[in-house]
C-alpha cells in the first residue's frame, strides 16, 4: 500500500474521529494544534486504525503520552535534553523531529503527532509480516 | 437525586451486546420545565441512558472492577421522545482495549429510529484519579448496584456443551 493510499484511508479516519473537514487534513496536520484533538480522541484514532487496516496497535506504540515521566535525564528546565532526544528518537520512529531540535521545548512534543507520523508508522507496520 | 437513567436491563450478552429499556412518564420532573406545555425528553438525559447501557456492557467486561468513564459520544437524532414512549437503548461493543472501549448506540420506541450514536469510554486507573476521589473503584457502586444484578439476571445461559 502506498503513502498515499494509506493517506487516503488515514484522511477519512480523522474526519470522523475528530469532525473536521477533509480540507483540513493533510500530511503536516498538527493532531491536536491544527486539528482540535483531545486526549480521548487518540484512543478513538486507535481504535478505527486498527480496524481498518487490520492490526493491532499496542499502547504507547503510536501515540506514546508519557515519554519522560519527569526524568532529569531527559528534560531540563524545560528542555529536552540530548539524552531526551535520543531517547523521543527511539520511541517515536516515525516522527520527524528535524523542527523540534531547533527549539526542543517539552511542550511541543505533542506538535510530533501529525498525520504523516500516522501513516509512516502504518507504512511501517504494514510492511512487516504479521508476527 | 437518583441518576439512573435506565429502568430495566432485558438483555445482557457479555462482550458483545446490551439492552435496556427506559420509560418516559410526565411525573419526571424535567417534563415540566422541557418544555412548558410540550413535554420532550432531554436529549442528553437520553444519551445519559445509552452511556449507562453501554457503560454497564463495558464494565463487565472486566467484572465492573475498572472505572468505566464516558470520555467522548457523537449522536445523530431521527426525532424527539415525549412521555408515555418505552425507549429501547441497544449498544454494541465495538472496540476494546485496556485503555477504553468504543460502543455503538441506537435509541429506538417501538420500531421507530430516535437516535444513534458513537460513544468512547475510557477505563480510569486508580493513579489517574484526582486526589479528590478517595474511592479508587468510584464508578460501580452506589446507586447502580442493584442495575448491576438486574443486568446480570439477563444474561443468557451457556448452551450446555455439546455431546461428542
Amino acid at each position: 500500500m502506498t503513502y498515499d493510499d494509506i493517506f487516503t484511508k488515514v484522511r477519512s479516519i480523522l474526519v470522523e474521529a475528530l469532525n473536521v473537514e477533509e480540507e483540513e487534513v493533510t500530511p503536516t496536520s498538527r493532531l491536536k494544534a491544527d486539528l482540535n484533538a483531545e486526549s480521548i480522541d487518540f484512543l478513538d484514532i486507535v481504535f478505527r486504525l486498527e480496524k481498518q487496516f487490520g492490526l493491532r496497535i499496542p499502547r504507547e506504540d503510536l501515540f506514546p503520552e508519557s515519554i519522560f515521566q519527569g526524568d532529569p535525564r531527559f528534560v531540563s528546565n524545560g528542555q529536552v535534553t540530548a539524552e531526551g532526544l535520543a531517547e523521543l528518537q527511539r520511541r517515536m520512529p516515525y516522527a520527524d523531529l528535524t523542527s523540534f531540535r531547533e527549539n526542543p521545548r517539552v511542550e511541543r512534543i505533542e506538535d510530533l503527532f501529525t498525520v504523516d507520523l500516522i501513516v509512516r508508522y502504518l507504512q511501517s507496520r504494514l510492511a512487516t509480516p504479521a508476527q | 437525586m437518583r441518576w439512573t437513567w435506565i429502568d430495566r436491563f432485558i438483555r445482557l450478552e457479555p462482550r458483545r451486546l446490551a439492552i435496556a429499556v427506559k420509560n418516559l412518564s410526565w411525573a419526571e420532573d424535567h417534563f415540566a420545565d422541557h418544555f412548558p406545555g410540550y413535554p420532550v425528553m432531554p436529549a442528553a438525559l437520553i444519551l445519559e441512558g445509552l452511556a449507562q447501557t453501554g457503560g454497564i456492557l463495558v464494565g463487565h467486561t472486566h467484572n465492573f472492577q475498572k472505572n468505566v468513564v464516558l470520555a467522548k459520544i457523537t449522536a445523530q437524532f431521527q426525532r424527539e421522545a415525549h412521555p408515555g414512549e418505552q425507549l429501547t437503548y441497544q449498544a454494541e461493543l465495538l472496540d476494546l482495549n485496556e485503555a477504553g472501549a468504543r460502543v455503538r448506540g441506537t435509541v429506538h420506541s417501538g420500531p421507530e429510529l430516535i437516535a444513534v450514536a458513537d460513544i468512547m469510554f475510557a477505563h480510569v486507573e486508580r493513579d489517574q484519579l484526582p486526589p479528590e476521589i478517595d474511592d479508587p473503584q468510584f464508578v460501580f457502586q452506589g446507586e447502580l448496584t442493584h442495575l448491576l444484578r438486574q443486568a446480570q439476571s439477563v444474561i443468557p445461559p451457556s448452551p450446555p456443551p455439546t455431546a461428542l
